[in-house]
């Protein structure tokens, strides 16, 4: 079986990978790192989504191999220093959460949203920026209120950091 | 109120771990020497088994074992079992075909598990199962009520010849003809409940283990009610006595009740374990999920409205077709029986009621509970039966249900129920003026002006739940008592444990629970902890469903904390040398009535177990409480829903605009968490009346097997929801809780569908209303436009 090396949340970590396996699957098995869920192993419900050089990009149908060299955010890299993410917080704070099967791949794609869009969302934006995240709990409602929070807290948290 | 107290919006105590990764699912725990288990599937939906050759398979990289039916019985594995008795019109009982964990002789749908096979790896478990060779004669597909119905059909199961498990009915049906021959107008529709799939998004997953030192099995499973597994895995199925039998369920990832049931494929890894003296593990994909989960509704309704001349209402007759599946699930039987015909009455005085329910065999996934669990279904036939009858007298339709609304508690239905408590009118009235219905007009006039439809439809539900006194479902057929536990450990510096029977997979026990003990006990909620879902930790428990956690299983804690703090005061009694009489409880404090003399709840504790003060002869050292709850009734939470839509006559596109609920569930611990819990129930409903359908073709294929084929509701395909609430305690329990859990699912496809029809000037539409559906019913609209 082929070794294959990564960067995952700032560690260099190595171990064996099929070609068949999925990245999913060596982040959970071989990693350990099972906050990555599988919710539906069609790329449809996003509870998968990582984050693989600064892109969200749905581990469930992409081949470990692939990602050999590259340099991958769980949901076990956000929080720093014992300080967690402002999307994190902004999912406790706004109960963005129920069960937290999807929660992982909630906020790793929120935080893409924010890279992406700006700290600035509407709620039509975020509703229309989830198409690829299926939550069977919230009735997304509060998954809303919590991305325009988290957003809104990283736009602060950004212009705190540059006024350093 | 405190910050943390009854009432207050706690920030749930879980999230930390589900925010950071640190949740802990059933699939996330790998035992030492775990192998993984794969099921062979039928790919018929009807077919004989006439053999099984696992030979090849055998010889396949890391395969361990491969087993079948005949390994079951030949272990004496009981089959699977549906644990509500429900008895036919004539009094026979529900024909029941046996349901083994992997079939014998005939696999009766498409996922119907043939064999399992166990192996090192997963990838080379389904290596095994490829090379698996199963001889199957096909015999007819009856993927429909009407085709496993129809003469001459195939029987199923040989114990129902017709396909028929039981003809049930409720009610007076002399006094209901009597009814409808006095009428001066009734109202008829032919209602389809579409098939679902609870989907939560964590599938389905077990582990089974076998210690050979102690002979104990232990099982990790998605379950509700991990006690219930256990009851069934060993006093039914027999996998081992409930002493050598652990079940943990971790963190459950959404069940909306398909996680209740006792599945084949736990019962085959903790059987397998000891077989293969290894681990066995089995997680579904989701494409498995949707094959082999108990599927929910599903119901062809003929239902029928009796009204006097001014229009108030005699009577109601309702005939219902239920399909329960290839094989009955563990609580099918009660679900189109009575879980849904005593709802028949809704919010309105209904003289008199008649319902027949024929449940019915066909070659699809089981069918059992999903979120309201024929509750909707009886909602949905009172709701669209009220809105068309409305219409059809030209009388505005809250002014139809005002008129017909029970108003005088306790209120006796023709099906059983006895409502105990609610103000209709009222959740009414605050829905309307939340909603601003008095502009609605407007707001209709600019869609038009758009060249868009806008309509406006309104759900009046009610629901029972608590499903409990215990007696009284035992009356009915329920083969277990419904009542919950609760065990408050108050360790010896005043922080505590609370062992509860309910389960918690999304509701945020840990939360509430906790903010009762800390109210109850005027301790700070971080020294309160809820232990759950481990039968080696929790000694019994009904686990959650029906929304019945905080109407029973709280109850159950308040009760065990009464009695701590009984036990507390005898304790400061001798610590504070008063006598017990005199000693009063109150935010945290034990104190001699009218003095200053006071201990704090963590020094009588650390008393209690210190014991110097006392004699251990008169007072027993300790302060650990339990008790068990069994309600006086069911509770009735009721509101009203409206929906304002928007369609688009040229796409057929559906867009909901404003959403108002307001709901009465009684007393609130944490209205952040019951708003949360309205959402998802709102959003589980639009999905039935906008998106979902399971379907299966005419060979019995599930064509809807993947989130490619089965339509989630999407963010966008959802708007967010004004919440209010209104407040009528429940009186059948000590903090007046209802329950919030299934509300949303069981209010929203009336006010979705009524809204739809509103918008068309239709009389129905079938649900889902998919964009295609209303395209097609936009077509031959009749033109409310050109007739106003």
């Amino acid at each position: 079986m082929p070794t294959l090396s990564m960067t995952v949340n700032g560690k260099p970590v190595s171990g064996e990978a099929e070609g068949r396996t999925l990245l999913v699957q060596f982040l959970r098995e071989t990693l350990r790192l099972t906050g990555t869920h599988v919710g539906c192993d069609t790329s449809q419900c996003g509870a998968c989504l990582v984050h693989i050089d600064g892109k969200a990009v749905k581990s469930c149908t992409t081949l470990a191999l692939a990602c050999a060299g590259a340099s991958i955010t769980t949901i076990e890299g956000l929080a720093r220093d014992g300080k967690l993410h402002p999307m994190q917080e902004a999912f406790r704070e706004n109960h963005g959460l129920q069960c937290g099967f999807c929660t992982p791949g909630m906020i790793m794609s929120a935080i893409d949203m924010v890279n992406r869009k700006g700290t600035d969302l509407d709620e039509q934006t975020i509703r229309h920026e989830l198409e690829g995240n299926i939550c069977r709990c919230t009735g997304y409602h509060n998954i809303v209120k919590s991305i325009a929070a988290g957003a809104a807290a990283m736009g602060k948290e950004g212009l705190r950091q540059a006024a350093e | 109120m405190s910050a943390t107290g009854i009432g207050a919006r706690v920030v749930r105590k879980e999230d930390h771990r589900f925010i950071t990764g640190k949740g802990r699912y059933v699939d996330d725990i790998n035992r030492p020497g775990q192998s993984h288990a794969y099921f062979v599937r039928s790919p018929h939906a009807h077919a004989t088994i006439k053999s099984v050759d696992a030979s090849e398979a055998l010889k396949k990289p890391g395969v361990l074992a491969v087993f079948t039916g005949a390994d079951i019985a030949a272990d004496k594995i009981g089959g699977l079992i549906c644990g509500w008795m429900i008895h036919s019109k004539d009094g026979s009982p529900m024909k029941a075909g046996a349901h083994p964990a992997l079939a014998q002789g005939k696999a009766r749908y498409v996922g119907d598990h043939v064999a399992v096979v166990i192996a090192e790896t997963l990838a080379q478990a389904r290596d095994g199962a490829e090379a698996v060779v199963v001889d199957y004669e096909e015999l007819p597909p009856l993927p429909d009520m009407t085709l496993a119905t129809a003469k001459g059909a195939a029987a199923i199961h040989a114990e129902a010849p017709d396909n028929i498990v039981y003809n049930w009915h409720l009610g007076d049906k002399a006094a209901t003809d009597a009814a409808f021959a006095k009428a001066k107008h009734v109202t008829k529709l032919d209602i389809v409940n579409n098939r679902l799939v609870p989907n939560a998004m964590e599938p389905r997953a077990a582990i089974g283990e076998y210690d050979d030192g102690d002979g104990v099995f232990t099982l990790y499973t998605t379950s509700q009610n991990p006690h219930v597994a256990r009851l069934v895995l060993s006093a039914f199925i027999g996998i081992a006595p409930e002493n050598k039998l652990r079940v943990i369920a971790p963190d459950v990832g959404g069940g909306f009740g398909s996680k209740i049931f006792i599945y084949a494929e736990e019962t085959i890894c903790v059987w397998a374990a000891k077989k293969v003296g290894r681990p066995v593990k089995w997680t579904a994909d989701r494409t498995e999920e949707f094959l082999a989960v108990a599927h929910g509704r599903d119901h062809l309704t003929h239902a029928e409205l009796a009204l006097d001349g001014d229009n108030r209402i005699l009577g109601m007759r309702v005939s219902t077709k239920a399909n329960l599946g290839a094989y009955l699930s563990t609580f099918a039987s009660s679900v189109p029986t009575y879980l849904y015909a005593p709802l028949l009455s809704g919010q309105y005085n209904i003289p008199s009621i008649y319902c027949e329910v024929d449940g019915v065999y066909t070659t699809t996934a089981p069918v059992d509970a999903y979120r309201g669990a024929g509750r909707p279904e009886a909602t949905y036939v009172v709701e669209r039966l009220i809105e068309v009858a409305a219409r059809e007298r030209r009388m505005d339709p809250t002014a139809f249900r005002e008129m017909n609304f029970v108003r005088q508690f306790p209120h006796q239905t023709p099906v059983i129920m006895m409502y105990d408590a609610g103000n209709y009118p009222l959740a009414l009235k605050t829905a309307m003026d939340m909603h601003d219905v008095k502009t609605f007009a407007q707001r209709r006039s600019e869609s038009e002006r758009r060249g868009k439809l806008r309509g406006l439809g309104y759900s009046a539900y009610i629901e029972a739940c608590g499903i409990a006194p215990s007696a009284a479902v035992g009356s009915l057929g329920a083969g277990v008592g419904l009542w919950e536990s609760a065990e408050v450990r108050v360790n010896p510096i005043g922080t505590v444990e609370v062992l509860t029977g309910s389960h918690a997979h999304g509701q945020g026990h840990e939360t509430t629970f906790a903010q009762v003990v800390a109210d109850r006990l005027g301790i700070p909620i971080e020294n309160v902890s809820i232990v759950h879902g481990d039968t080696d930790k929790v000694q019994m428990g009904m686990g959650t469903y029906g929304s019945r956690s905080g109407a029973v299983g709280i109850s159950a804690i308040v009760k065990a904390l009464d009695k701590v703090v009984a036990k507390g005061k005898k304790v400061a009694s001798h610590v504070l040398e008063a006598s017990e009489g005199d000693i009063e409880f109150k935010d945290g404090q034990f104190q001699v009535k009218g003095t200053d003399k006071k201990a704090g709840f963590g020094d009588i504790a650390l008393q209690a177990y210190i014991a110097h003060k006392f004699n251990g002869q008169e007072l027993e050292p300790g302060l650990k409480e339990g008790a068990f709850y069994d309600p006086t009734n069911f509770t009735f939470p009721a509101g009203v829903h409206i929906c304002e839509l928007e369609i688009d006559p040229s796409t057929g596109a559906t867009e909901i605009k404003k959403w108002t609920a307001v709901d009465d569930f009684g007393n609130v611990i944490n209205p952040m968490i019951v708003e949360g819990q309205v959402h998802g129930g709102i959003a589980q409903g639009v999905g039935q009346a906008l998106a979902e359908q399971a379907v299966y073709d005419k060979s019995g294929q599930l064509l809807t097997a993947s989130y490619m084929d089965y339509c989630m509701p999407r963010a966008d395909d959802l708007p967010s929801f004004e919440i209010g609430m209104i407040t009528t305690p429940a009186p059948s329990n000590p903090l007046g809780l209802k329950g919030c859990g299934e509300a949303g699912a069981i209010a929203a496809p009336p006010a979705v569908i009524n809204a739809i029809t509103d918008a068309l000037g239709h009389e129905d539409i079938a649900m889902p209303a998919t964009p295609q559906a209303v395209w097609r019913a936009c077509q031959k609209r009749p033109s409310r436009l050109a007739a106003e």
